[in-house]
């Protein structure tokens, strides 16, 4: 259509499927990236679907309890592996990081490319290992257990640890961008708040990341060369395994929440037309946020037989972790205060996320207090509890997002009523479905029970219900978003008249990103002193 | 009438579980207040301030320092009042008083069993004295378990090579519930078992007779007892339907093939040995996941189980 190169669109630009393949560029990457993510998250749905359905009467109905077991451990190891910990970073964050600071591509656009081809690897192996009957172990592999069942448990401790470099390498670029390919005027705080959730991930991916590695390769050990190091029956120790497990694990929760953090702070923003309320307050909670996440471990461990210190220190650290949460919640709900809020569908998912995240902030006080957590260890108070911040936060964020930069990833507007119908049904989805399970912890019933007392029926039928509710509601969002490839309407340069410097350039963008470097008048959230147009 | 209490939380049948509760309702309290703060704050903004016809510039306002002391230093003073309570009620719950009765809980794939302090090894059911507090030293055979009791507000796991403690005090006489709550394969959801509470003279005696009821017993209803309570009843049915096991209905002196492709006559011979060393000869189509009942099982009980199965056979 246009005949001048420099105006050519990312995805005009080199078509074919091998330029796909060996492309540096960071835009086609998240694009590669949120493709097989995508798939992932329908995978792990389809497998959550099947254990909601179980669960749906008291018995033994549609299957056996080595297929249900089965079924909730690959719906754990594939929605925290290869869908969430990826989702917002790999897919969202390697398109827009760049844009934001203003960068043609991210500091090591191959390592990039390599990080995807890594992704891919480990994806191949968890999936091999699924289709070869999968493991029952649970997402967590705690030892001894893992040491002795048969099936594929090797394979999939490979995928997580060769999954675990990927997402070692996009930290890395990250950093390395944020801190040298920054457009003169984009100072460290007058940077969307956006890279300072990313910045913290990163530091999180970088140094959390090998612990799971290693953690992987010691389990590798023992299950092939009989080196006793977790099992007990070899002279190992079971709950060494988990202070290793979760030293990962645990920072890993902020490698998935704080991504979405992120984008909730660009979100309320924007959709308020209003600079975001205490800058440095959130851009600091998130590095503190990342620092403590570190040292909170323990607390998945009160019940383990670990001494009283450890656990009294444990559940200190863990309401430390509180008060920046907290505060960043106070922050956006100020940012709304005297705002110009409009309620698009990236805002309908904002605000989900304030209330649910809310609710999963709150829930972990309970799980926080020594006492309190002994009852609800292990029990369906905490399924729902990470339920409400992993799936209520960051999936919540995760698809808020996708709808926010959608126009400007694929130039195309997705249908505005059915996005706000998807949006309220997976709000209605989610609650129908993980309220009640907080009721049924409370009341005793433990997690990872393929069959229950007749006591809790109830609770299950309700959040069975639910699911498939929620179910429905991603078919909608999902409908919606590929109708919009196919009969969108063009999308303009800047659809939801922000101040971010990824919306100043073409839609969508240049293979350069900007024809021209682009001078820097304003800061991110400078809606008191511009006019957007 | 239910107070929402009792709607919340599961009975409450322990010295410590009211304590459990009152932090519980405290924090309960606090996050609905919290909620209804932030939820109620963003829907009143979203209606006061929402978008009119026209764009315009907005507030620049972007701080307030007295707003954030104040929103940092509440939930603060909050946070630490939970975490004090909480500690000291958890303090409270894991020191087991001196004069407690010990017994001593294994957690094997996929039962309880609880052994007292004369060597009675009871499966299945824990029975405890009202009003006295019980220290049980737990441990595992196998992989991790974790023993929970709703009702008196107590967990803990269960692992191999090593004992934890956990205690409670029954405040309540009854049935409750006992949940495993660490993954442990297959059958984890029916690791289960009640704790029977009894006034203390009843308990002793029930001790007394438990210890001793087993000896001259009729073999088949004795054998019926242990199918119960050792947990047979997991893996093996008795209507000839194929669990985890296989069935023991008509398989007395019939001829079943094995997984390394020989056969043999289930007899007396056999069952013992499937008993005491389950993993020797293992029936086609099944995995060896038996764990052996030697020393969990006296003679006599042997003998029951096997004239129990004598018994199951269609004339």
């Amino acid at each position: 259509m246009n005949a001048n190169p420099s105006t050519v669109s990312y995805l005009e630009d080199k078509k074919g499927i091998w330029n796909w393949l060996t492309t540096v560029d960071h835009k086609k990457i998240g694009l590669m990236y949120l493709v097989l993510i995508l798939g992932s998250f329908l995978v792990g749905g389809i497998l959550a679907m099947l254990v909601r359905l179980e669960l749906i009467s008291p018995g033994e109905d549609f299957y056996s309890a080595d297929t249900y077991n089965r079924f909730f451990t690959m719906h754990g190891v594939v929605m925290i592996f290869l869908f969430i910990i990826p989702s917002i970073p790999a897919a969202l964050g390697n398109f827009v990081l760049p844009l934001m600071v203003g960068a043609k591509d991210v500091a090591f656009p191959r390592l990039n490319l390599a990080s995807w081809y890594v992704y891919v690897v480990g994806l191949l192996l968890a999936f091999w290992a699924l289709l070869y009957g999968g493991v029952d172990t649970g997402w967590t592999f705690y030892t001894p257990y893992s040491s002795e069942i048969q099936g594929p448990v090797a394979m999939i401790g490979l995928a997580v640890f060769i999954l675990g470099f990927s997402s070692i390498l996009t930290g890395l670029n990250f950093i390395v961008t944020i801190h040298k390919l920054r457009l003169p005027g984009i100072t460290w705080f007058n940077m969307p708040l956006f890279l300072w959730g990313m910045y913290a991930t990163a530091i999180i991916q970088i140094l959390a990341t090998p612990v799971i590695g290693i953690t992987m390769v010691l389990l590798l050990f023992e299950r092939l060369s009989g080196i006793g190091i977790f099992d007990p029956s070899m002279g190992g120790d079971p709950v060494l395994f988990q202070h290793f497990f979760w030293f990962y694990s645990h920072p890993a929760v902020y490698i998935m929440i704080l991504p979405a953090m992120a984008i909730v702070s660009e979100l309320i923003s924007t959709f308020s037309h209003k600079k975001i309320f205490g800058y440095k307050a959130i851009a600091y909670s998130s590095v503190a946020i990342a620092l403590i996440s570190f040292l909170v471990w323990g607390h998945h461990m009160f019940t383990s037989g670990q001494s009283r210190f450890a656990a009294m220190v444990f559940s200190f650290l863990t309401f430390g972790v509180a008060i920046p949460s907290a505060i960043k919640v106070f922050n956006w709900l100020a940012t709304l205060y005297k705002g110009s809020i409009s309620l698009e569908t990236p805002m309908l998912y904002g605000l989900s996320f304030l209330f649910l995240f809310t609710i999963g902030g709150l829930t972990g006080l309970f799980l926080g207090t020594l006492a309190v957590d002994v009852h609800l260890h292990d029990t369906y108070f905490v399924v729902a509890h990470f339920h409400y911040v992993m799936f209520g936060g960051t999936v919540v964020a995760f698809i808020g997002g996708l709808h926010y930069w959608w126009p400007k990833m694929v130039g195309k507007m997705f249908n505005e009523t059915w996005g706000k119908i998807g949006a309220v049904l997976v709000f209605l989805g989610f609650n129908f479905t993980f309220m009640p399970q907080f009721i049924a912890g409370f009341r005793g019933m433990p997690r990872r029970y393929y069959t229950y007392g007749e006591e809790f029926t109830v609770y299950n039928v309700l959040s069975s219900l639910g699911a498939f509710l929620l179910g429905i509601a991603f078919v909608i969002v999902g409908i919606n978003l590929v109708m919009s490839l196919i009969n969108g309407k063009k999308a303009s340069k800047n659809p939801w008249k922000s101040l971010s410097l990824e919306w100043e350039t073409q839609t969508p963008p240049i293979t350069e990103n900007f024809e021209v470097d682009p001078v820097i008048t304003h800061g991110p959230y400078d809606y008191d002193k511009v006019e957007v147009q | 009438m239910k107070t929402f209490i009792d709607w919340l939380m599961p009975e409450s049948a322990s010295t410590i579980s009211p304590q459990v509760d009152a932090i519980t309702y405290f924090i309960f309290a606090v996050s609905l207040l919290f909620f209804f703060i932030i939820v109620v704050g963003m829907i009143h903004f979203v209606i006061k301030y929402r978008r009119q016809e026209k764009l315009e510039k907005t507030s620049g306002v972007d701080h307030n320092t007295a707003l954030e002391i104040v929103w940092t230093a509440i939930p603060t003073v909050l946070l630490v009042v939970m975490f004090v309570w909480g500690f000291r009620v958890y303090l409270d719950m894991s020191i087991a008083p001196k004069d407690s009765l010990e017994i001593k809980v294994t957690g094997q794939k996929w039962f309880w069993t609880f052994t007292y302090p004369n060597g009675y090894v009871s499966p299945g059911e824990l029975v405890v004295p009202l009003n006295q507090p019980v220290k049980t030293l737990i441990s595992s055979k196998d992989v991790i378990h974790s023993m929970f009791v709703p009702a008196f507000r107590i967990k803990m796991d269960a692992l191999p090579n090593r004992y934890t403690v956990a205690w409670f005090e029954a405040t309540k006489e009854g049935t409750f519930p006992l949940y495993c709550t660490e993954y442990c394969g297959t059958s984890h959801s029916k690791m289960l078992a009640t704790v029977k509470v009894l006034p203390y003279d009843q308990y002793l005696k029930w001790l007394d007779d438990a210890s001793s009821s087993m000896d001259g017993a009729d073999p088949v209803a004795l054998g019926e007892k242990i199918y119960a309570r050792n947990a047979c009843n997991t893996c093996h049915s008795i209507d000839g339907s194929s669990m985890i096991g296989p069935s023991w209905r008509n398989i007395w002196s019939s001829s079943q093939n094995l997984s390394d492709g020989s056969s043999v006559v289930v007899d007396e011979n056999y069952i013992r040995e499937s008993i005491l060393y389950p993993q020797k000869k293992i029936r086609a189509g099944y995995q060896g996941v038996m764990p052996s009942y030697q020393g969990l099982l006296k003679e006599n009980e042997i003998e029951g189980v096997i004239a129990y199965i004598k018994s199951l056979e269609d004339k």
